[in-house]
């Protein structure tokens, strides 16, 4: 599980968010102004449908940054 | 002969929310943004002393004119609603004497929300199967517009008021067939309305976080129903003895579209087999199924001896769902 490919998949599941303006320290509740109750739940559906397992949404808003978040997806494979 | 369902009207109330009326309340939430995020064009909401009660029966009564249905024939009651206009009596007694019903009638209220109106249908089976009843009449009703602050856009977004009636019977074609149910109270704080009713005292209190009004955990949701329905959806073909290319049609609790769209994803339902019908008419909880059915049936989508796989999920948590062959 590759954390360059998390972050693409983190870009295509949200919404008007470009690629580039992304890095594994992004904040994402704070640095992404698209960041809203959608954004959460494309995050949580990507990940089951690349990642192939269901985090919550307590995950996300417990991780910090995209390479927090990749950590914890990691571990639960 | 087997129990089915006979005939499907629906009652919405008559003031409309739609999107260009949440725009000028929320500036900041533009009608392009609600209607890409939810699906939903506009919903129907009760007025100030519309109740459930009210929406229910003018659903039954619409059911009894426009199938010819003589009251007397029907010999049992069955309400289901979150938002009941009493805690006692029973609203289907109310019904009973409101629709003029006969005295001999069974009436009971259940309070389910979106899984209700497959928990109606397996009680309405299981009575007429029983030899208990004969000609059901289940009605789902609904008004959560009561319990949204008027802060609250998403919620308000989404759900809308209205009320359906069912006439199940004996039937020569057609049946419901098996049916799959399943329960997890520890999903409970993720849809609630906490104070209101005997655990709770009501805080008069105007904050939009109060436990006065529904709360709703729209990820907490999202994520329970990722790993519930595409096990229902399995279980149901199991049970049934079925795969997905015998089903005709799949109609999910209308919740909101991009959870349906990622569920039928997930699931592998083909665009042309999975029903939507909630751009008009937003959430209406237990109405979403009965309401997207009869909508089904009368624009000639299925037609006798197609099999529709109906399933059911949400607060509670509650979830259920059949196949019946209309």
């Amino acid at each position: 599980m590759e954390l360059n490919e998390f972050i693409k998949n983190f870009a295509d599941a949200i919404d008007g968010v470009d690629l580039a303006s992304l890095s594994p320290n992004t904040n994402y509740k704070n640095d992404i102004e698209e960041w809203d109750s959608l954004a959460v739940m494309t995050v949580l559906a990507m990940i089951d449908s690349e990642y192939k397992i269901v985090i919550s949404g307590e995950d996300v808003e417990n991780c910090n940054t995209i390479s927090e978040l990749f950590e914890l997806v990691k571990n639960r494979q | 002969m087997n129990a089915n369902i006979k005939a499907i009207s629906y009652y919405l109330p008559e003031k409309i929310l739609s999107n260009d009326d949440l725009s000028e309340e929320f500036p900041e939430w533009s009608v392009e943004k609600i209607t890409s995020k939810t699906g939903i064009k506009k919903r129907h909401i009760a007025d100030k002393t519309e109740t459930s009660l009210d929406l229910g029966i003018k659903s039954a009564n619409k059911l009894l004119r426009e199938n010819n249905i003589e009251p007397t024939s029907i010999d049992y009651i069955i309400f289901c609603t979150q938002s009941p206009d009493y805690y006692l009596p029973t609203s289907a007694c109310i019904i009973q004497n409101e629709l003029g019903l006969t005295t001999s009638c069974g009436a009971i209220d259940f309070n389910l929300g979106c899984s209700g109106y497959i928990y109606g249908l397996s009680l309405s089976k299981a009575l007429i199967e029983s030899g208990q009843a004969e000609n059901v009449l289940l009605i789902t009703a609904e008004t959560y517009s009561k319990f949204l602050h008027r802060e609250d856009k998403s919620n308000r977004s989404i759900f809308g008021d209205g009320a359906t009636s069912t006439l199940l019977s004996k039937c020569e074609t057609g049946s419901i067939l098996d049916f799959v149910l399943g329960t997890d109270g520890s999903g409970k704080d993720n849809l609630i309305v906490k104070n209101g009713a005997l655990r709770n005292k009501r805080e008069n209190n105007d904050d939009i976080n109060s436990g006065d009004y529904l709360y709703m955990s729209g990820s907490e949701i999202f994520v329970f129903t990722l790993k519930m329905v595409p096990m229902v959806v399995a279980g149901l073909l199991k049970k049934n003895k079925m795969q997905m290319e015998d089903i005709d049609l799949v109609i999910f609790h209308q919740a909101n579209k991009y959870m349906l769209e990622t569920l039928r994803k997930k699931i592998n339902i083909p665009e042309s087999k999975f029903y939507y019908f909630l751009e008009e008419v937003g959430n209406t909880v237990s109405s979403t199924i009965p309401i997207a059915l009869s909508n089904a049936i009368k624009s000639k989508r299925v037609c006798k001896g197609n099999k529709i796989m109906l399933v059911g999920f949400g607060v509670g948590y509650s979830w259920g769902g059949t196949i019946i062959e209309i």
